[in-house]
């Protein structure tokens, strides 16, 4: 096992004021993985992807994204790495082509290559109908997909996305996944947050959080084992305990 | 060097997609200017005409006539004739059938030409203090016309004769034209710049395009640039009709007007980026554009009350109303053609007001996003 590591932190921490958001977290993400966070609301989860992606500044520890620290070379982390927010983050006012065009340009590609990458995107995330619609008028399913593709517009080695289905429907969320798999394959990271735990069961392994800290990690079979439980979501509850995870279904 | 042009250019181009497809701020962004103008243009106006003027006629004798026919013939007042009870004249003002009372004394002819003083009573009412001094004016002047014309000249030591320069005709469009032009640039420029900056915040993209290699500072230069544009094709929208609808005079420099004019923006910009770092939502920011805006500008800028007429701490205020020093600046160009050397001061506190709160806004605003 000599893989390359794309996300590494130790001791991660961030404070706001006395509450300790994030608590100590350490954690290596290999190269053409799917990383599942799981957690309630408020387990730290969307306060450690800010860090890693350079929105917000540590507390304490040490973190690197694609090599370079988070602290100090947040620029170059910047280029490579693709985000997508639990809010949906595309302009509602703007057609399909115009928020391609845009967050193509932001990251510096040429005009030819955002053309092509639009094609690319409109083929895999089937957006052919949608093109000249404004954003707001799209089925969430397909906002959700179009997001990912303009997260993905410049060809980030890894992808960031902090609970990416909430609020879309199972079925739209099977087929965000299956583009997921498709991503990886092509050697890419994926370091998702979650509170759906069915989508616990897709990743290559997942961590478990809670208050801040990372309580237990592991691939979905090797938790199931250990706790001697069928589903992630039994292994949750055991874990946390059920009256605290807050499933917006 | 190459790709920081082309990111700010991006959000350039994404805030002008914005500003197209919402056509209905567009439909208010050149909409308020005109009816603000026309309404401020036409209502806000100082002269009054036909003021309801009753008469006491007590003389009724030619000479009196005469004076009630100068009276008569201005088109400042209305007149008829009271003729109930003396001791009831006080109903006329509170039914508000009349604003101004004259009653002539029965010795009218008999006193002037025995060339003595002959008292005219004027009875004014002046529970709107403004107009009160306003018609007392008129009623002295229209007397001092009747004096000469009657050859009754009593001794007056000095000829006064005064030149009104600047505004002959004393049109109150001259004086508040220019005005609107600081009220509305200040208004549109602050208002769009903090709403579309706490917009971005509210929906989530700002986080969006903040993971991105865009730098903070592109990020605000980039949003900036079209609202100059917009405010700038606002600011000769509003010239234009100061031109043609209210004859204006353009006295002075054209392209020093709209270079000044810029400037201006630039500052009132600045003011919005300030707001929209602090507002969280649109709402909120929409409320703070405004406060900070409309009030200031028109209580304290000179707009319509003159700042040497204010008390000495209220004066001190105005130092920060941005609007204070434009005033300078447009009715200066526009009315005595005043040249750059001579607007040297207001322009410099601008262009410092600027540098200040654009500093200030660039460095609040890269904080609140790396906390």
């Amino acid at each position: 096992m000599n893989r390359q590591i794309s996300v590494y932190t130790d001791q991660l921490t961030r404070r706001f004021g006395k509450f300790v958001a994030v608590d100590g977290v350490s954690i290596s993400v290999y190269r053409g993985e799917i990383f599942g966070f799981l957690g309630a609301n408020g387990a730290g989860k969307t306060t450690l992807i800010r860090m890693l992606c350079g929105l917000l500044k540590p507390s304490g520890g040490e973190g690197s994204v694609a090599g370079f620290d988070i602290k100090e070379k947040s620029e170059q982390i910047k280029k490579r790495i693709g985000y997508m927010s639990q809010r949906f983050s595309l302009y509602a006012d703007l057609t399909v082509t115009e928020n391609i065009h845009f967050y193509g340009a932001i990251y510096g590609l040429a005009k030819e290559e955002i053309r092509q990458r639009e094609e690319e995107l409109v083929s895999q995330v089937g957006l052919d109908p949608y093109m000249n619609q404004m954003t707001k008028d799209l089925p969430l399913g397909i906002k959700q997909r179009l997001a990912l593709g303009c997260a993905m517009l410049h060809n980030p080695p890894i992808l960031f996305l902090d609970e990416p289905t909430s609020g879309v429907d199972p079925q739209a969320r099977r087929g965000f996944w299956n583009l997921l798999y498709e991503t990886v394959q092509t050697g890419k990271t994926i370091f998702v947050t979650t509170h759906y735990m069915d989508e616990a069961e897709y990743c290559h392994r997942v961590s478990i959080m809670d208050q801040g800290k990372i309580i237990e990690m592991g691939s979905p079979s090797q938790l199931k084992e250990s706790h001697k439980k069928s589903t992630i979501q039994d292994v949750f509850i055991a874990l946390v305990g059920g009256e605290k995870t807050d499933q917006k279904e | 060097m190459k790709k920081r042009h082309n990111r700010i250019f991006a959000v350039v181009r994404k805030e002008y997609l914005h500003i197209i497809h919402d056509y209905r701020t567009l439909f208010i962004v050149f909409l308020m200017p005109v009816a603000q103008l026309i309404i401020f243009g036409y209502a806000l106006n100082m002269e009054i005409q036909r003021v309801d003027m009753a008469v006491i006629d007590r003389a009724r004798s030619p000479k009196a006539q005469k004076l009630i026919e100068e009276f008569g013939g201005s088109s400042y007042f209305n007149l008829f004739y009271y003729d109930g009870r003396y001791a009831d004249i006080e109903t006329l003002f509170k039914t508000r059938r009349a604003k101004v009372i004259m009653t002539i004394p029965r010795d009218f002819d008999r006193r002037l030409l025995r060339r003595s003083m002959v008292p005219v009573q004027f009875l004014i009412d002046a529970s709107d203090a403004n107009a009160a001094t306003l018609i007392r004016n008129y009623c002295n002047q229209i007397i001092t016309n009747f004096n000469l014309k009657t050859g009754n000249r009593t001794a007056l030591p000095f000829d006064l004769r005064r030149t009104i320069y600047f505004n002959p005709n004393m049109k109150s469009a001259y004086f508040f034209v220019p005005g609107l032009i600081a009220l509305i640039l200040i208004m549109i420029s602050a208002l769009l710049t903090s709403v579309t900056i706490a917009r971005e915040k509210e929906t989530g993209t700002m986080e969006q395009i903040l993971v991105s290699p865009v730098r903070p500072r592109e990020i605000i230069i980039g949003k900036v640039l079209p609202y100059i544009l917009l405010s700038f094709m606002d600011g000769a929208v509003i010239l234009a009709i100061a031109k043609f609808v209210f004859q204006v005079p353009f006295t002075g420099s054209l392209l020093l007007l709209i270079l000044l004019s810029v400037l201006y923006i630039i500052t009132a910009l600045s003011m919005g980026l300030m707001i929209s770092t602090v507002a969280p939502t649109q709402q909120v920011a929409m409320m703070m554009a405004l406060t900070a805006t409309l009030l200031p500008t028109i209580m304290l800028s000179g707009l319509i009350f003159p700042i040497a007429s204010m008390p000495e701490i209220l004066q001190y205020f105005t130092y920060i109303v941005p609007a204070r020093f434009y005033l300078l600046i447009v009715r200066g160009i526009l009315l005595k053609g005043s040249g750059f050397v001579q607007l040297l001061a207001p322009s410099a506190i601008l262009a410092f007001m600027s540098f200040f709160l654009l500093n200030v806004a660039v460095r609040k605003f890269s904080l609140n996003l790396e906390k």
